[in-house]
């Protein structure tokens, strides 16, 4: 009987969960060398739409998500380019390009508004997906949940273990010196751009292709911005912010099934627990002040200027 | 014997849009071979090993390069060639740990072929020891250079420049910094060193090259000459040192910290313990010690840019004034020069008149009821500027385009004016070329002569004990107790900054340990 009650909201939770993973990850690549991007919520919507477009047209939702990817990367070049290359402000601009994206969405999504599609199918491990409550859960999802799973090893190994990730965290550190041991700043930036680019479009395709699979204007609802918060309560950690965002996902997830049980306690307020639990867990968890000057880039926010 | 020069420039030519950096210069490094280049601020030393290493390039000119014509178009031609370059700013991540320091300044081929047996090999044979796990920012100025140092010399360089790579460092730390190098030089490495400091170039160098306004003024052998005769060369007129009266009648006390603790606020802080400390009017007191050892956090204590002290842990001219602002303490004759002179000192993109008006208008009372008084405050600017000799095109230029020197003068001009009986100061010529120096210091004098208690934050020894009656040092946060200069040497006062206890007779200089 409980299993019943609990798997289905297990899957529903890392359903909720897997596009803020894909964002907030993506962004912690994007300010670990040093660039703040809030054009996440921007880059979120448009890879949506994107994604639900191309799956539209060609009926395979697996174009759709290269698509949303691909959405994601371009809108985040515009921000790449005028941030390093015209040294705009990157919070202006950031801002800019979220309610760009959004209006952006609104307009490319209109034509299919109400349209429906098959949704990404669920893989379907043999044997495994068999086991009772667990096989469903943990076997039988569809790829994109692997390959958050998948992501976030990737970037952790990539920023710690590898040369390349040395050299974008030193970017972010301290890009003078970078620049003066002769790495090319602006160009290693761009690259984390395009990266969290891209990954914030997978989240967006995750959105409209397995979370709701309909396109509604505006649908990211704010995830862009959840995602951005978790990086610096995470304090840039990728493994911190996939437990994040499996917090928020799921407090989401019981508290919308405690307010169909009707419990005694205001809607509004319940409304308010993922935020309010999401932040209290992940500022204990990252309250120790040195571990976070530690992490967080000296250089976030900051333009580089090569001659200057 | 090789007689093939290492390096050769010959008639470097480099204009900027205003200045000529550098005009026909010539310049020969043998192996193995210490050469010093040496020049006022503002001489043409930087650009010219700017363009040894590729980061500019020069009008016009030839650099042969082991007896071969070459071009060096970026950092990394010449580090093919074999040049390494230690800047003085260092170019390290402070979050990162010392090895992840080093694997980030050099080739992958290197770090591929073993970087770990060739660190240990490097810092054995040069005398450079290092912790590659520590972090960057737990380490103090000259763990930091050593890094820097090891990772040129992981690239083999055949030719190192160092640029003022002594301005940061304690006596001890000199001493050893200047083994290594004699070590490298006798491997046949040839070393460019750029310095202000005119007895380690005696000490240290084989050859001297002066320039002055970006001309060649001399090449000699430094161990032939005085450090006067090269200061006098480098600025091509006479050095007035600075000079005082003897004097041990001191008024009442002015400044008196009593048992202060602070902790710091800023990101790899330290914390001040139970710092005690008395000045009196008429006396100069310099507190010494090596960077990040707490100077910065006694500085912001002292002018209340921090509170969070108990008011009466700090006493000026008889007030408890621990609890409040800079502006409070300005109106009981308190005067300030930060360490950094641009940003804090002055605001850069401001003119010199917004300038004087910022820290003057309490003592000059250069507002009235809210409006500025513009009138008044360009007069007090243009007073300044003439009273103080600097160096400008007028009150409306902006503070970021005078020279580092001449700022200075600006800024300490404006304190001065105000006629404090208190002064503040942090390394105050830092960077200020041997001329204004001495103007400066001068200026600090006069005003002690005159009745006022001075303190002078700096790592500069040579400075202290130019000028100070009293010293102390400052080490971890805590403060040594003060000294007569007559009472102590400049040995003692090195061994104290590097945190060794000094018995002198009976007593312990470091209070609290």
């Amino acid at each position: 009987m409980i299993i019943e009650f609990v798997i289905p909201a297990l899957l529903t939770i890392i359903t909720a969960s897997t596009p803020l993973v894909f964002a907030a990850i993506g962004e912690i690549v994007v300010e670990k060398s040093g660039v703040l991007n809030l054009g996440v919520e921007g880059m979120m919507i448009v890879g949506a739409v994107g994604a639900f477009a191309v799956t539209v047209k060609t009926g395979n939702p697996y174009i759709g998500v290269i698509a949303g990817a691909f959405s994601g990367l371009l809108l985040s070049f515009i921000f790449g380019f005028l941030t390093l290359y015209l040294y705009s402000n990157q919070v202006a601009t950031g801002l800019a390009l979220t309610i760009f994206g959004v209006g952006l969405s609104a307009l490319l999504g209109h034509e299919f508004v109400g349209q429906t599609i098959n949704s990404l199918p669920k893989l379907n491990t043999p044997f495994f997906s068999d086991i009772r409550g667990l096989g469903p859960l943990v076997f039988e999802q569809d790829f994109m949940v692997y390959l958050s799973v998948f992501m976030a090893i990737l970037v952790t190994w990539f920023l710690m273990r590898t040369r390349w990730g040395l050299a974008l965290r030193a970017v972010g550190e301290n890009h003078d010196a970078a620049h003066s041991i002769g790495f090319s700043v602006t160009l290693i930036r761009l690259f984390a751009i395009l990266f969290g680019g891209a990954m914030a479009g997978l989240g967006g395709a995750y959105l409209s292709l397995a979370h709701t699979p309909l396109w509604v204007e505006n649908m990211s609802a704010g995830r862009g911005w959840i995602a951005l918060a978790l990086v610096v309560f995470a304090s840039w950690r990728p493994w911190r912010a996939f437990f994040g965002a499996y917090l928020f996902g799921g407090i989401t997830i019981i508290q919308l099934h405690a307010q169909g049980f009707g419990v005694d306690v205001p809607s509004q307020v319940l409304s308010m627990l993922p935020y309010l639990v999401t932040i209290i867990v992940l500022v204990m968890i990252s309250r120790d002040d040195f571990r976070i000057r530690i992490s967080a880039p000296a250089c976030l926010g900051k333009s580089f200027h090569p001659h200057g | 014997m090789d007689l093939t020069p290492r390096l050769e420039l010959i008639g470097i030519t480099k204009r900027y849009p205003r200045v000529q950096a550098n005009n026909n210069i010539n310049l020969k490094v043998m192996p193995g071979e210490i050469h010093a280049l040496l020049g006022e601020n503002g001489a043409g030393k930087s650009t010219l090993v700017k363009c040894i290493y590729g980061v500019q390039k020069a009008d016009s000119g030839t650099l042969i390069w082991e007896g071969k014509k070459t071009q060096v178009t970026s950092p990394n031609v010449a580090r093919r060639l074999g040049i390494g370059m230690v800047f003085q700013h260092f170019s390290l991540f402070d979050a990162m740990t010392v090895e992840e320091n080093i694997v980030l300044g050099v080739s992958s081929k290197v770090v591929k072929a073993g970087i770990k047996e060739r660190i240990i090999e490097i810092s054995s044979r040069y005398g450079l020891p290092l912790e590659p796990q520590r972090y960057v920012h737990t380490l103090s100025v000259g763990e930091r250079q050593r890094i820097e140092v090891v990772r040129c010399l992981l690239q083999n360089p055949s030719l190192l420049i160092m640029d003022e790579p002594t301005s940061v460092l304690t006596p001890q730390e000199v001493e050893s910094l200047f083994k290594t190098l004699n070590r490298l030089s006798n491997d046949g490495v040839s070393i460019l060193y750029i310095s202000h400091k005119l007895q380690e170039i005696k000490e240290l160098c084989h050859t001297a090259t002066i320039l002055r306004m970006g001309n060649l003024v001399d090449t000699c052998n430094p161990k032939n000459e005085t450090p006067r005769s090269l200061a006098e060369k480098m600025m091509g007129r006479s050095l007035e040192k600075p000079t005082r009266k003897k004097n041990s009648q001191f008024g009442k006390p002015q400044i008196l910290l009593k048992d202060l603790s602070y902790r710091a606020k800023q990101s790899y802080g330290t914390d001040l313990k139970n710092i005690s400390l008395e000045v009196r009017g008429g006396e100069i007191l310099g507190v010494a010690g090596v960077a990040g050892n707490g100077q910065r956090e006694l500085m912001n204590v002292l002018s209340g840019e921090e509170l969070g002290n108990k008011a009466e842990s700090i006493v000026i001219s008889g007030k408890n004034v621990g609890n409040i602002g800079p502006n409070d303490r300005r109106s009981l004759g308190m005067v300030f020069v930060p360490e950094e002179r641009l940003g804090h000192g002055a605001v850069p993109q401001m003119g010199l008149s917004e300038n004087a008006f910022l820290s003057g208008f309490t003592r000059m009372k250069l507002a009235n009821n809210g409006f500025l008084r513009k009138l008044k405050t360009d007069k007090y600017a243009s007073n300044i500027v003439t009273n103080y000799d600097v160096k400008t095109s007028g009150i409306r230029s902006l503070a970021s385009s005078l020279s580092g020197g001449n700022l200075q003068k600006f800024i300490f001009g404006r304190e001065i004016i105000q006629n404090p009986n208190i002064v503040i100061a942090m390394q105050p010529t830092w960077g200020v070329d041997a001329g204004s120096a001495a103007y400066i210091r001068q200026s600090l004098i006069n005003l002690a002569e005159q009745g006022a208690a001075v303190l002078v934050i700096s790592q500069d020894l040579e400075e202290l004990f130019e000028i100070v009656d009293t010293i102390c040092v400052i080490y971890e946060g805590r403060l040594s107790s003060p000294k007569q200069l007559e009472d102590i040497t400049l040995e003692e006062v090195g061994m104290l900054m590097g945190g060794v206890i000094v018995n002198s007779q009976e007593d312990n200089l470091l209070n609290g340990i």
